[in-house]
């Protein structure tokens, strides 16, 4: 792939013959760095180096940081300053989006492919090029590289596989259906050998002996037991390399002057951080008010496999709720507002432990509820409108009950009942 | 020419008619006058004359010689006129025949048959001057009325220039003497203020010969068109009587000269200014000066001009411009003409050193403070006046000819310049010229750097900017290998000889134009084809072959424009490039369609036919869709000589999409490109390989059946051709070169085509695999093609502890699942619903299966 994107661009070059190309990959899978590395060899050929004008759209460090160009105006303002055109268009920088694509057409058309500079035009994300306006940036620049003007080479990357389905038809007509596709295909052997490499320290670290200290350590860690299992689960979670350097960075961060090279359990510890849940860690830091209203939803949900709680659902009266019905019509008699169907649920769980311990007044449950919605534990299923009252909010509760329970396993200090009452889901029925 | 618009003209004959043909019942006239209604101005012009002719655009008019004006059997006033040719009017790509830098103000002599001579009086516009010029010669310097002079140095008959035959040359010379005669201009003018005595000693014979008449022609045209108003002279008759002038005079005099540029009505508004402060200050010596100065003028000045035009001389002598020039011509004549006037003309400067001394100031101490006008307008009025009246001179001139608004940096310059000459000039005569000088160059500097002509290359408009990518420092090599030369002709942008397999449409669509072309009529063609079927080629064919048939004079000449709807920005821009194209304007689009229509509504004598191709015609598209109506509305307007040629991919479109009045004007013309067979294909590559072997005959005849099978799109089969030289030279790089064979084909074929979802799916990550098969088993459980991430996950994790595999937590399944959407594996909504995102698989559930099932 290397050896063809360089032949590609050296034509273009060298010959002056126009092409477009894309780059297609999933994320993490090199398709900048395979790009910059073929530009750099590139560079390096003396007949290539001052021949070749770039002109990257969208692009990383050191073109531009991404996702910029966001319609065609934009694009092709910043075509022209970094062909450095602007001087040509004097003092009036850039006049209405027409002139501006006039202009450059005419600039680009009065090439010739002999005796004009070849230009390279590369578009990250070029995905989100497609959906431009009548695509006519892509249009123009794909038309200028099959006709005889300025040699261009189109270079487009992107990581959706269906990029060319996205194309027009008369766009598509004028791609070229070069495509290049990286894939990250190699196996768990070959991943490790990444791992060792990513966590060597080069030759020309200053200080030798620690390097080679350091160097030492990754051998072995490369050949632990604990270490492999790490790098084997997160291969099977992933090929992205990018993971990799995030958990080596987890590992090598907790690296001090005391504790100088890092250890199996380091890199353990880390991959634990790397791979754990968030919202179950949300769930840690609740009260036991909240988690017993999480509870409460998460019965609920097994009862009406995860419909919407509905207030609705529970007044209108199903016969096995009608006991908390009518304590629920004795308590808020004295509230101007009916009490959402989680806080029904939750006076079962106290009616039937008669415990006054918690004993808590509605507004408190209440806060405890909205506390809930903005850690967005609890979604609304619409927006909030004017007409209707909070409590009458369909809800839907955004935990799966595994990560619940698994949440509860490691909740400190949970109370027994608490947890009894999670785990029997349908006993008070 | 501003006035044009506003002012509406009468024109009737000039004399008798000289002869008259009663068959025809013409009658030939040898001039007309044409009447201006609001300035009551009368202009003769005769047979011989030079005359601005309307054009297509009113800042364009066009410069023609009268020949012949007739009356025609329908009463209608006819003229028939040798045309000149603007610079503007030379297609751009003939203008590099001229190897030299071209004035705004010269013309070529038009040799072209095909133009009409024949016009309706009507279109004349007025009277210029255009003087025969050698071709080495410079164009002389004029200073004043710069848009009504022309040079003429070379002929054009649409292919080359010619200097002019002597001929011609003594023709058009003889013409101007003529006009000089006849139209009782004021000779008496000749060497005023326009040329300075020094350089008119160091002029060449014949520039001087020719100067003076561009002096009185414009002098007396200025007179004519523009100055000699009727109320102005009325009012210059009353202020001769009483000497003093009123505030509403001064307005009058304003107005009364509509035609000037505003920076003109600056000036003039200055001068009245000034008059008034001379006024208030010591009106009985200026109005005394004035007139003294007037009188010599008049008595000694200049003998024949009394007797030419006395009132104008009063008219001209009234304003305090004109009083200078008179002063002006009085100082100048005794070193260039009278001697005698010597005398009084140091009796005039004796004047001048009165007045100045008389005005409060030396004139050596005013000349640091004369800064800014205001100042100067308020301050130092009569002991500066002479001073200021020259610099107002100067200032005026720079502002008639540059005819813009101008920094104030190039005024301050001027003052800079100014003071210098009162002192001087009260010492000796002799040094007057340097006012003249420096006058000169602020006249001069303007007109090169920012002149008003448009079209010309100013830096400071994009559209005049010639943008180029710079030129590459070393050449491009030149194909080495059979491959490599087989790759060049295989690119879609060389042009081949010839268009293989669409000889027909060719033929249909060159009949077509063609037969338009030789009637002069308009009319449209719609041409529909699917991408890559060579429609926007073959109409290119056609146009080169129409133009080379041009070239030959077989075929009239006509004007190609090419609009692209996919390089519009907006609908509407198509108006703003067809009238660039055509007239090199550039407007707004809605100015553009005002100008458009009437240009294609009115007949125009000149006007070649057009020929416009429309690509992507559907882009053009609007709500209204006038766009469209107006492109193919003009064609049916009688005089429109224009061919439209719309491309588009769709065959039904004008049904589809366009409203009904707007397909009828389309008409029925239309031709539909079939996607080329395999067998054209196969013709198209060989054809493009000619002499070059470097494809077996199996490979080229597989690559065109397998795409024409898909698309028989031609880019699509050039593009694979192209790709497996390149795998083939890659492969062949360890032994000896070979051509391409069957092999190297289907390798690039299966690049193009192959589905890249499976082997995307195969390179996936082990719990990616896993995750699509829990939403296969999760379809397959729901009968829905939809799932939630949660059911999903639910079966991930049995098949985890199917597999005795780890199960993962739900933060890395909804990283998972977001990869997977990023390659658009998997459809999915947005991120922020979390377990609840709804998940679709974005290919068919039994290409994941095979895909899973291979490992």
């Amino acid at each position: 792939r290397h050896s063809h994107l360089l032949e590609l661009l050296k034509r273009t070059t060298v010959h002056g013959e126009s092409n477009s190309a894309l780059i297609i990959g999933p994320r993490g899978s090199g398709k900048t760095a395979l790009l910059n590395h073929v530009l750099e060899d590139l560079r390096e050929m003396n007949q290539v180096r001052e021949n070749l004008l770039e002109v990257h759209l969208n692009g990383k460090n050191p073109f531009l940081s991404g996702l910029l160009q966001t319609n065609d105006k934009v694009a092709l303002k910043e075509i022209t300053r970094q062909l450095q055109l602007e001087n040509v268009v004097g003092d009036k920088v850039f006049g209405s989006f027409a002139e501006n694509l006039a202009f450059l057409l005419e600039a680009l058309r009065r090439g010739n492919r002999t005796s004009s500079c070849p230009v390279l035009f590369v578009l990250d994300e070029f995905d989100l090029f497609v959906h431009h306006k009548n695509q006519s940036l892509l249009y123009n620049l794909f038309d200028i590289s099959q006709s005889a003007q300025t040699p261009v080479t189109v270079i487009g990357l992107t990581c959706r596989q269906d990029i060319l389905e996205l194309l027009e038809k008369r766009v598509k007509s004028r791609f070229s259906h070069r495509q290049i596709y990286l894939m990250n295909s190699f196996d768990f052997k070959e991943y490790i050998k990444i791992f060792k490499k990513q966590l060597s320290l080069p030759a020309e670290f200053p200080d030798e002996a620690f390097a080679q200290k350091w160097n030492n350590n990754v051998q072995h860690l490369s050949e632990d037991k604990t270490v492999r299992d790490v790098l084997q689960k997160l291969f099977q979670h992933t090929k992205d390399l990018r993971s990799l350097h995030l958990l080596l960075m987890l590992a090598v961060s907790a690296v001090t002057t005391h504790h100088p090279l890092p250890t199996a359990a380091d890199l353990q510890e880390a991959s634990r951080q790397h791979s754990s849940d968030s919202r179950a860690n949300i769930v840690h830091g609740l009260s036991v008010l909240e988690i017993c209203l999480i509870i409460a939803m998460k019965h609920l949900n097994e009862v009406y496999d995860g419909e919407p709680f509905n207030f609705q659902m529970v007044y209108n009266g199903e016969s096995n709720a009608r006991a908390s019905q009518t304590l629920h019509r004795s308590l808020p008699s004295n509230y101007p507002f009916s009490l959402p169907p989680t806080v029904t649920e939750f006076q079962k769980f106290i009616q039937r432990k008669a415990h006054s311990m918690y004993n808590f007044e509605k507004p408190v449950v209440m806060k405890a509820f909205e506390h809930l919605l903005q850690l967005e534990l609890v979604k609304p299923l619409e927006r909030p409108s004017a007409r209707a009252q909070r409590e009458y909010l369909l809800m839907k509760l955004l935990l799966d009950s595994s990560q619940i329970m698994e949440a509860l396993q490691v909740y400190p200090n949970c109370p027994t009942d608490v947890k009894q009452w999670a785990a029997s889901s349908l006993s008070w029925l | 020419m501003n006035t044009r618009q506003q002012t509406k003209l009468i024109y009737s004959w000039y004399g008798k008619p000289l002869s008259s043909d009663r068959k025809l019942r013409t009658s030939q006239y040898k001039g007309i006058f044409i009447t201006s209604e609001s300035t009551k101005t009368e202009t003769c012009i005769q047979l011989g004359d030079f005359i601005l002719v309307e054009g297509v655009n009113a800042d364009q008019p066009y410069v023609a010689q009268l020949m012949d004006l007739y009356e025609d059997g329908a009463q209608h006033k006819r003229a028939v006129v040798q045309w000149f040719c603007r610079l503007e009017e030379i297609p751009q790509n003939k203008r590099k025949l001229l190897k030299r830098e071209i004035s705004a103000q010269e013309v070529f002599f038009d040799q072209i048959l095909g133009y009409d001579t024949d016009i309706a009086a009507e279109t004349i516009i007025k009277s210029i001057m255009v003087l025969p010029l050698h071709l080495g010669e410079e164009l002389p310097v004029i200073t004043l009325n710069k848009e009504q002079t022309f040079y003429v140095k070379q002929s054009w008959d649409g292919k080359c220039f010619k200097v002019l035959s002597p001929d011609t040359f003594s023709k058009l010379k003889e013409a101007n003497k003529k006009r000089g005669v006849i139209t009782n201009s004021s000779k008496a003018f000749v060497p005023s203020d326009i040329l300075t005595p020094v350089k008119k000693e160091t002029d060449s014979v014949l520039r001087s010969a020719t100067k003076p008449k561009n002096v009185d022609m414009e002098i007396e045209s200025k007179h004519s068109a523009s100055k000699s108003s009727l109320a102005k002279e009325r009012h210059s008759q009353r202020v001769a009587k009483n000497d003093i002038k009123t505030p509403t005079a001064r307005k009058k005099l304003e107005l009364s000269s509509p035609t000037r540029s505003k920076g003109r009505l600056l000036g003039s508004e200055v001068l009245g200014l000034l008059d008034d402060d001379c006024d208030a200050i010591a009106p009985l010596k200026t109005s005394a000066t004035k007139r003294k100065v007037k009188f010599t003028s008049d008595t000694s000045g200049s003998p024949p001009k009394i007797p030419c035009s006395n009132d104008k001389a009063k008219s001209t002598s009234e304003t305090a411009e004109h009083h200078q020039r008179f002063s002006d011509t009085i100082r100048l004549s005794p070193y260039t003409r009278v001697k005698d006037f010597s005398g009084k003309d140091k009796n005039l400067h004796e004047k001048d050193d009165v007045l100045s001394s008389v005005g409060y100031q030396k004139p050596s101490s005013q000349s640091p403070v004369l800064t800014p006008r205001s100042r100067r307008a308020c301050a130092q009025k009569t002991s500066a006046l002479i001073a200021e009246q020259i610099s107002m001179l100067d200032q005026e001139d720079f502002l008639s000819g540059s005819d813009s608004s101008y920094s104030s940096s190039s005024e301050e310059e001027e003052d800079d310049d100014v003071p210098c000459t009162p002192e001087k000039k009260t010492k000796s005569s002799r040094v007057f010229s340097t006012p003249k000088s420096s006058r000169k160059s602020a006249v001069h500097t303007p007109v090169k750097t920012m002149k008003k002509t448009p079209s010309q290359g100013t830096p400071r408009t994009p559209r005049n900017a010639t943008p180029e990518i710079p030129r590459r420092i070393q050449a491009a090599q030149e194909p080495t290998s059979v491959l490599e030369e087989a790759r060049l002709r295989l690119h879609v942008s060389a042009i081949p000889e010839s268009l293989p397999c669409r000889e027909e449409e060719f033929q249909d669509i060159y009949n077509f134009v063609e037969s338009k072309l030789i009637d002069g009529t308009g009319g449209c063609m719609y041409i529909s084809g699917v991408p890559g079927t060579g429609k926007t080629a073959t109409v290119h064919e056609v146009i080169r072959c129409l133009q080379r048939a041009a070239e030959n004079d077989e075929l009239p000449p006509f004007q190609f424009v090419e609009i692209n709807g996919m390089k519009l920005t907006d609908p509407h821009q198509a108006y703003v490039q067809i009238l660039e194209f055509l007239t090199g304007q550039k407007v707004t689009a809605t100015h553009a369609a005002v100008l458009l229509a009437k240009l294609f509504s009115t007949p125009g004598p000149k006007r070649k036919t057009t020929v416009l191709i429309v690509d992507e015609l559907d882009l053009l598209w609007t709500r209204k869709q006038n766009v469209m109506y107006n492109l193919f509305d003009w064609p049916t307007q009688k005089h429109s000589k224009l061919i439209i040629l719309a491309i588009a991919n769709t065959m039904d479109l004008p049904e589809r999409i366009m409203m009904n009045r707007v397909a009828s004007r389309l008409g029925l013309t239309r031709m539909s490109f079939q996607p080329y067979t395999y067998k054209q294909l196969q013709q198209i590559i060989s054809s493009r390989l000619k002499g070059v072997k470097a494809f077996e005959e199996d490979a080229v005849q597989l690559v065109s059946r397998k795409v024409a099978a898909l698309s028989g799109d031609a880019r699509r089969c050039l593009d694979i051709c192209r790709r497996a030289t390149e795998i083939c030279e890659f492969a062949g790089e360890k032994r000896t070169p070979e051509i391409v064979r069957m092999a190297h084909v289907i390798e690039a074929i299966d690049e193009m085509f192959s589905s890249p979802y499976a082997n995307a799916i195969r390179n996936a990550s082990l719990h990616e695999q896993i995750f699509l098969k829990a939403i296969l088993a999760e379809f397959r459980r729901a009968g829905v093609e939809e799932a939630t991430v949660q059911q999903i996950y639910h079966h991930h994790v049995a098949l985890c502890r199917m597999e005795g595999l780890q199960s993962p937590t739900v933060s890395e399944i909804m990283a998972i699942c977001s990869r997977l959407g990023a390659c658009r594996l998997l459809l999915v909504e947005a991120s922020n619903k979390y377990l609840h995102m709804r998940v679709r698989l974005n290919l068919g559930q039994d290409d994941v299966m095979y895909a899973l099932r291979e490992e």
